[in-house]
């Protein structure tokens, strides 16, 4: 609104946008001043658990519901008065929503029967679509005589044919097994590399998210804790609900000894001083909280040199790694992983005093 | 035992259970089929054997095969010079039956559809209430509902008052004793045949369907021609069915409404079996109401199937 400088903007932009829903006489905030830009090209993951909002956010970009505030934008034009059926935004429902009836092929024609398109351009869209998805052979049969998978890829070419500026994916892998999701997730991958469409994708699968992603915007309770690629997320988590949403992780209590550009020299409640990151406007005095991942830190003889002191309480083996839960001065319980690689002879005994190494480069600083 | 003839016991087995399970099925039928012959073929069969005798001089019938009344459905002699010619009373009542049914059929359709839409788009608490709104006129009797819209419609009625007073008119509109008034009476009467099925078609449709419609680029109008009519056709099939067929065979509305002179089927056949004193005939026309009904469904059925195919 009068703002030149995100009106040539390409890709999808979130600006401020609230919305609210009343639930009888009480009224539910399912989104809270949500502001997300979302490049051009760009597979970008809304991640959170169930009411968390993201697939509110899904549905206000196509357009099933509208703000109660705020606004979208798509490559710099304001999306709020157009009605869904004239968004250039696709979704694929996580009911996969196919017309029960009609064929697979008039599934996929139907959004560009409804554009008004050629009939011949129709059936060679529909011919590459069903190439794309590997569906050619299955093309007359009814959606309700497929497989769970393949209804999931009809689904997909469906909301690709119309080749929209958008997909949006509200966890479409989530009613298929294990390892079909797999090969889905490579599938959709490659999809996106190809057809060089914008994807937002939701789910509540930190896994899916994690390798699936360029960018993930983490939320909880209708807001974005944090923006960022996996990595960032995985390693460099600024939000105590998204380091505890991510992996596994081990919070520690401190207190910020010296702060210097974005590292400090924090002293843990266990004893020894370590260095770790501080987060973008975060807390750089006084008592912070850090994370370290299990992977992170590994276990060495007691009283080795830069060692955290503890008494090793549990050995969980897991095939691959190892989990070693070990007891801190001052009572918390830090977990280990070590890979069970071979040559890996260091034997570690239930209830005997071990030493903790912590990577340099592992801590990390929560904002609060 | 070798593991192949113990493959083909369990299977053996399994079909006698089958084979169990129909039985039972079967059984469980029995009594709604001992009904059904006994209250409905029988007796249909007595009207189709009374329709090939000779009427009897009081009423009744004399037990001598003919084919009279079968040829008085749809033909008569002058009473003069005996030439022949088709029966126009009885032709015009049935074709003022089948254009009235139809219209009957149109205009729930046109008034039951929106009205199951919205019923099955409210939240599921008050969606109970919506429909037992519907059944209210059910616990009425036809004939007190039927004297009631009289009240609504005759010259000196509600309508004709209100308008008399407001000053739009000077004197009341006939509206009793006309086509109208048999047709208003007949799409009150069965415009919950209509919305009951079709409603049941739309609660189970899945809205979910309409929003990929909209997200697919379809405008409301062809989202409701291109995903939801074609979704809720059973529905809409199985109420028009519901409204024609009893509409066609309607008896106390045309009574009531209609007078003598606008008669319907089922007016025409009482005519026979009372004052007439024909039983023959009043036998003959029940069996061509009946054949009627059977071309108008197949017709009907037909014609949604293949429109389906299209569809599909």
């Amino acid at each position: 609104m009068g703002q030149s400088d995100g009106g040539t903007a390409r890709g999808i932009d979130v600006r401020g946008v609230s919305k609210v829903f009343d639930v009888g006489p009480a009224a539910v905030r399912a989104l809270d001043d949500v502001s997300v830009h979302i490049k051009e090209n760009e597979f970008f993951t809304l991640l959170g658990p169930s009411g968390c909002g993201k697939t509110t956010l899904l549905r206000l970009i196509a357009g099933f519901e509208s703000a109660s505030d705020g606004e979208i934008l798509l490559d710099g034009s304001p999306l709020t008065h157009l009605p869904p059926f004239r968004r250039p935004v696709n979704t694929v429902f996580q009911s996969y929503a196919l017309f029960p009836h009609m064929s697979v092929a008039k599934n996929i024609a139907f959004g560009l029967e409804m554009l008004g398109k050629p009939k011949g351009e129709i059936e060679q869209t529909v011919n590459e679509m069903l190439q794309l998805v590997r569906m050619e052979a299955l093309r007359d049969r009814a959606t309700a005589k497929i497989s769970g998978g393949q209804q999931q890829r009809v689904a997909l070419a469906r909301a690709l044919a119309p080749k929209p500026k958008v997909l949006l994916l509200d966890e479409p892998l989530s009613a298929l097994d294990l390892k079909l999701r797999k090969e889905m997730q490579i599938e959709l991958k490659r999809l996106q590399k190809n057809t060089g469409i914008t994807f937002v994708f939701v789910t509540h699968d930190q896994e899916e998210a994690l390798t699936m992603s360029d960018r993930i915007a983490v939320m909880n309770q209708g807001k974005i804790l944090q923006i960022g690629t996996p990595r960032d997320i995985y390693d460099r988590p600024s939000d105590r609900f998204v380091a505890d949403f991510i992996g596994e992780t081990n919070f520690l209590e401190a207190e910020v000894v010296s702060a210097e550009g974005g590292r400090a020299q924090v002293r843990l409640i266990a004893g020894a001083a370590i260095a770790a990151a501080l987060p973008e406007g975060g807390a750089r005095a006084g008592k912070v909280t850090i994370v370290v991942r299990p992977e992170h830190a590994r276990l060495a003889e007691k009283g080795a040199r830069g060692a955290l002191p503890g008494q090793l309480e549990n050995i969980v083996y897991f095939g691959t790694d190892t989990h070693y839960q070990v007891r801190l001065q001052g009572g918390a319980l830090f977990t280990v992983r070590m890979q069970n690689t071979r040559g890996n002879a260091e034997t570690f005994r239930t209830n005997s005093e071990v030493g903790i190494l912590i990577a340099e480069d592992a801590a990390q600083v929560l904002r609060h | 035992m070798p593991p192949r003839s113990l493959d083909t016991d369990v299977t053996d087995r399994d079909s006698s259970l089958e084979q169990q399970a129909v039985r039972r099925s079967w059984f469980l039928s029995a009594p709604a089929l001992i009904v059904l012959v006994f209250a409905a073929s029988g007796p249909l069969l007595i009207v189709l054997i009374y329709s090939f005798l000779k009427a009897g001089p009081y009423g009744g019938v004399v037990w001598e095969l003919s084919g009279d009344a079968w040829f008085k459905v749809f033909f008569q002699r002058d009473i003069f010079d005996e030439t022949l010619s088709l029966a126009d009373a009885h032709l015009s009542i049935v074709w003022r039956s089948i254009q009235l049914s139809f219209l009957t059929t149109v205009l729930a359709l046109a008034l039951g559809f929106p009205t199951a839409y919205f019923i099955a788009t409210r939240p599921q608490r008050s969606r109970n209430l919506w429909m037992f709104l519907i059944t209210i006129p059910f616990w009425t009797n036809l004939l007190i509902r039927t004297f009631a819209i009289m009240e609504v419609i005759r010259n000196e009625g509600i309508v004709n008052t209100l308008l008399m007073t407001l000053g739009i008119i000077d004197e009341p509109i006939q509206m009793m004793f006309t086509n109208f008034a048999i047709l208003v009476g007949m799409v009150y009467v069965y415009l919950p045949l209509m919305v009951l099925p079709i409603y049941a078609s739309l609660e189970k449709l899945d809205f979910r369907l309409v929003e990929a419609g909209y997200d697919l680029y379809a405008t409301r109008f062809k989202v409701f021609t291109r995903v939801i009519i074609p979704l809720v056709k059973p529905g809409i099939v199985a109420g028009s069915i519901l409204v024609f067929i009893p509409a066609l065979g309607a008896y106390v509305t045309p009574r009531v409404l209609g007078g003598g002179k606008n008669m319907m089927l089922g007016n025409l056949i009482e005519l026979q079996f009372g004052q007439g004193r024909n039983w023959p005939l009043g036998a003959a026309l029940s069996m061509t109401l009946l054949a009627i009904v059977m071309i108008a469904l197949i017709f009907y059925v037909r014609g949604a199937q293949r429109e389906g195919a299209g569809h599909g």
